[in-house]
């Protein structure tokens, strides 16, 4: 079995697009959730999200170009871009034939179906733009970075709503360990904020009007996000022989589902898929010290989460650091894992824990080291990232530090 | 019909119980109402009546009623202040 290092990160996410910018944001704890500029709000209730504000398509595309890439698939293929010039990998027709492309999406080209749906139906004119079905189809993303770069192997989509970006990394991560392909590149994608996406969720009754509180006793509720990460994933000998530079060490993915409620997350599939990470790993929980959590700021999901952790780490859940930086991020739905699959990786990196933000006081059902508002210098040996999605699907990767 | 009988017949239909059975006394929680229960018949009421009801399943201090009747009593003071 090869291990498997990460050796490119790219981001496209609420705090700049820049991986410097984007790390100092998520330990400094500055929020990326904001009044929402980017769609009317006239029609809703919920007027705020961690929208990815500054990006402007045109710099990155061509008008040819961007006439088939909705918003998530340009955050996909700018991410992307972003992660290769990270791991300084130049495919060669030889390599291009075997490197896999796997990129998660909730729900892939919500804002061409909006505005085409829109045009049809409230604006009653009869005739939508040739290029929607490609646009808004969900394996879009998969298909353009496969065509930016030339990626000639396995290439497909991942649904998994909000696991969708840890489900794709861990899919790759798998399929390089069994040597089935030397380099993957691999994540999530989403841009959901339109007005009917909006209006849906705030239908659900979950939505925070004030903002994300993940783990705190007055918490809200979660915020909607949007933006993407790309990781590129390579054989350990692959990455060494090239003299790469390797972030972390990908050393575990543990899946599960709940097969109960199609919305409320289950302590026993979640416990199930942390327990699976960490066995995957061959890893013992006293040997964790750190796990990104899904951290939502719902009340069902903090609090199933935590009694998860509890059940899976035991008295060791004390040694345990906790964080969930949707606070800053929102929740990206299909790009939140990958994001967050970064974060867990520059904090293996950097020998930085970054904080839970926005956290007020403890949740007594939350008993956990949240790391309120202040980042916390390591060790960070093996660290978690946790995605528990809607439909009851959960996934966790397992990172390790290299020195 | 009656607000108290309309809230009933939302209520009966949402959780398969005959509307006859259901009482202002009768709790939510007894009829076996999950979140996702509670959810749908706040928006089936909001349909029927064309008013907003403040409910975020966040905040369990903000669920705002207990018993068929305080749900009736809540519709009825809402009724007077149709949604924007």
């Amino acid at each position: 079995m090869n291990r498997v290092a990460v050796t490119g990160l790219g981001i496209v996410s609420p705090v700049g697009s820049d991986l410097e910018a984007f790390w100092s944001a998520v330990v400094g704890g500055r929020s990326g959730i904001v009044p929402l500029t980017i769609i009317p709000t006239g029609q809703l209730k919920v007027r705020l999200a961690a929208q990815v504000g500054d990006f402007d398509p045109r710099l990155h595309f061509d008008d040819k170009r961007l006439s088939v890439l909705d918003r998530f698939a340009q955050f996909a293929v700018v991410a992307a871009r972003a992660a290769v010039r990270d791991a300084q990998l130049h495919f060669d027709a030889e390599l291009a034939l075997r490197t896999a492309t796997i990129i998660g999406s909730g729900v892939g080209g919500q804002t061409t179906t909006d505005d085409s749906f829109r045009r049809l139906y409230a604006d009653k004119v009869e005739k939508v733009h040739p290029m929607v079905i490609p646009r808004q189809m969900l394996n879009a993303a998969t298909s353009q970075i496969s065509i930016e770069f030339g990626l000639k192997g396995p290439a497909y989509a991942v649904a998994t709503a909000c696991a969708s970006g840890s489900h794709a990394i861990g899919q790759a991560f798998h399929m390089i360990r069994a040597g089935i392909v030397p380099v993957a590149v691999a994540g999530g994608s989403e841009a959901c904020l339109t007005v009917g996406t909006i209006k849906a969720w705030e239908a659900l009754r979950v939505l925070s009007s004030d903002t994300c509180r993940p783990f705190a006793r007055d918490r809200s509720g979660l915020v909607l996000g949007e933006g993407a990460a790309v990781v590129v994933l390579e054989a350990w000998e692959h990455a060494q022989s090239r003299g790469a530079q390797i972030h972390a060490e990908m050393v575990g993915f543990g899946m599960s589902a709940d097969a109960a409620d199609i919305t409320a997350p289950s302590l026993d599939g979640a416990a199930r898929a942390i327990a699976a990470a960490l066995a995957d790993a061959r890893a013992n929980p006293e040997s964790v010290d750190y796990v990104n959590a899904h951290g939502t700021g719902t009340l069902l999901n903090d609090r199933t989460e935590s009694a998860a952790l509890h059940r899976v780490f035991g008295t060791f859940v004390r040694r345990l650091a906790v964080s969930s930086t949707k606070a800053v991020l929102g929740h990206g739905l299909g790009a939140a894992g990958a994001l967050e699959c970064v974060v867990t990786a520059l904090a293996l990196a950097r020998q930085v824990i970054p904080p839970t933000a926005n956290f007020t006081e403890a949740d007594p059902e939350c008993d956990l080291d949240v790391v309120p508002n202040e980042a916390r210098p390591g060790p960070v040996e093996l660290a978690l990232s946790n995605s528990f999605a809607f439909g009851g699907l959960n996934a966790v990767l397992a990172l390790k530090a290299v020195h | 019909m009656a607000v108290l009988d309309e809230v009933k017949a939302i209520i009966a239909n949402q959780m398969k119980t005959p509307a006859e059975q259901l009482t202002p006394d009768t709790p939510l929680e007894g009829l076996g109402a999950d979140s996702l229960d509670l959810i749908e018949i706040i928006y089936a009421i909001e349909e029927k009546f064309n008013i907003d009801i403040p409910f975020n399943a966040n905040q369990q201090t903000s669920m705002p009623f207990s018993t068929i009747g305080q749900v009736a009593e809540a519709v009825d003071q809402l009724v007077a202040k149709p949604a924007s």
